[in-house]
């Protein structure tokens, strides 16, 4: 396909895509590789990496296989990275093409709910929700795509107000297609590719913010984090720093892995549209 | 009794703050089978007019009957099922279509919308129409961009006749269009009329387009009708000034009326 080739001519296109492939398979191969629990103990405490290979990367405070975890932190980071970015996408594309396309009151009070969301420091309002609600998996996506969808919903409402005034909207308006129709079905999917630009930097802001929740401690305890691995490292900074180091680069590479495919998806798509 | 009338239709716009009159005390009609030309400069309110007989912006005074009722008082779900009547063709024939559609979904979205055929039949339909506009019913699987202009000009007609209307506007819908193939269209159209009876609301800058197709002619400037009459004797012998500044500028007239 032509847009795959055009996708994978720059470099970093290439690079982040193999990153993100890397990933992935970490993430699914993960239970064939490490089944049974990650939080389990596997050996002797603070074993350094490299010494036993049974152990490649060693063991934490408590004796758990630091690579397992990492293994494991994948699955966490990616799933809670892509369901964020997914909720927070569709619910800005949706809000976002209601307030451009209905204008007047309806897209006032829409954008000034926007402006409301967007006031709010996103990380202070996902640690307001999770403390609230109570930390499991669907409640920390919900509260980063909480502070993530005004991006999406912002773009969505501009690309929208130009879009509403071409003539295939009108051409549509003439035909008789019922309102909704025409936005989403005639409007949305237009007005999606600068929307779907934003995707990388939300992906990656949502892997950090969970990152982030995790190390304070209010991830899903009962799921492996890389931010709460960086979090129980830190209490053995200076005697075992790889502990903290090990998921800090896991977490760094994701998420220049995250941008740089991004990057990638921008300029082919950038090209389409200037086609076009 | 007319399938269009129009009746001291008016319409304002602020432009710097100021008012000014886009569209101002004009009222026509157009008879079954007829077609009224509407020509003028440019900022004369041409495309406005088409704009407001369609409903896709609101006068702000005045009075739109389409065939024999008050085609303002309707709203809602009642407007959408009248436009069924009331067509349009644009311009620019990329930019009335999405730029996502094929032929085949432009063309399905008035027969769905208005029920005209079931999902069963529909590829049938589609295959007519484009047949009727003088296309090859195999461009239904095509994208919109990838036919020529002249052909989505055909395509854009053949959504237009979907629903049967008794009145297309057609707002300088062979102005984009190179002069060989814009000759076709305007046969086309003929035809349509001749076999349909559909009455056209003819908008151009083009007074030879204009003497060639209309029965009839409306000279706008600045939003107010100069004058209007007859086609051929308007361009024959225009009264008002905008009227001879327009025939002056037209290079030659040489084409009646078939």
């Amino acid at each position: 396909m032509s847009r795959l080739r055009r996708f994978f001519r720059t470099p970093e296109a290439i690079v982040g895509a193999l990153i993100l492939a890397l990933l992935a398979a970490m993430a699914l191969a993960a239970p064939l590789l490490f089944p049974g629990d990650p939080q389990a103990i596997a050996g002797p405490a603070l074993l350094p990496p490299f010494q036993d290979w049974s152990l490649p990367l060693g063991t934490d405070r408590l004796g758990r296989d630091v690579l397992a975890e990492l293994f494991h932190g994948a699955r966490t980071s990616l799933a809670v990275g892509l369901a964020a970015a997914a909720a927070a996408l569709l619910i800005g594309a949706v809000v976002g093409t209601l307030a451009g396309f209905a204008g007047g009151l309806v897209g006032e009070v829409l954008m000034r709910i926007t402006d409301a969301f967007q006031t709010v420091p996103s990380f202070l309002l996902a640690l307001a929700f999770v403390s609230v609600v109570g930390p499991s998996l669907g409640v920390v996506v919900t509260a980063i795509a909480l502070g993530a969808w005004t991006g999406p919903a912002r773009v969505a409402r501009a690309e929208v107000l130009s879009i509403r005034e071409r003539d295939y909207v009108a051409g549509a308006r003439v035909v008789g297609m019922h309102p909704l129709e025409i936005a989403f079905r005639e409007v949305l999917p237009n007005a999606l590719p600068p929307v779907l630009a934003l995707s990388s930097v939300i992906v990656a802001a949502a892997i950090l913010t969970e990152a982030a929740l995790s190390f304070l401690g209010l991830g899903d305890p009962n799921r492996v984090t890389w931010g709460g691995m960086i979090a129980e490292g830190r209490t053995v900074l200076r005697t075992a720093p790889f502990l903290s180091v090990v998921p800090g680069i896991a977490l760094v590479l994701t998420v220049l892995g995250v941008y740089l495919a991004g990057e990638g998806v921008v300029e082919s798509t950038a090209v389409r549209r200037s086609l076009s | 009794m007319s399938v269009l009338a129009v009746s001291n239709l008016a319409k304002r716009y602020h432009r710097g703050g100021k008012p000014f009159a886009a569209v101002d005390d004009v009222s026509f009609e157009i008879g079954p089978a007829e077609t009224l030309a509407l020509a003028g400069p440019s900022g004369s309110g041409k495309s406005t007019i088409a704009r407001l007989v369609l409903r896709l912006i609101e006068p702000d005074a005045g009075r739109i009957d389409f065939e024999g009722a008050d085609f303002l008082a309707l709203s809602g779900a009642a407007l959408r099922a009248r436009r069924a009547r009331l067509q349009m063709v644009f311009q620019d024939p990329l930019a009335a279509f999405n730029p996502r559609a094929t032929v085949a979904r432009v063309l399905d979205d008035p027969l769905r919308i208005h029920g005209l055929a079931s999902r069963a039949e529909r590829p049938r339909h589609i295959a007519a129409l484009l047949e009727r506009v003088g296309l090859d019913p195999a461009l239904a699987a095509r994208a919109i961009h990838e036919i020529s202009g002249g052909q989505r000009q055909r395509v854009a007609i053949a959504r237009a006749i979907a629903t049967r209307p008794s009145l297309i506007v057609l707002d300088e819908a062979v102005s984009a269009l190179d002069v060989s193939v814009r000759a076709q269209i305007l046969e086309l159209l003929l035809d349509l009329q001749r076999q349909e009876r559909i009455a056209y609301l003819f908008i151009s800058h083009d007074l030879g387009v204009i003497r060639a197709v209309a029965h009839r002619v409306v000279i706008l400037d600045a939003g107010r009708i100069a004058e209007s009459g007859d086609a051929r004797a308007v361009i024959v012998n225009p009264q008002s000034a905008i009227g001879k500044a327009l025939v002056a500028a037209t290079p030659r007239l040489t084409r009646n009326r078939p």
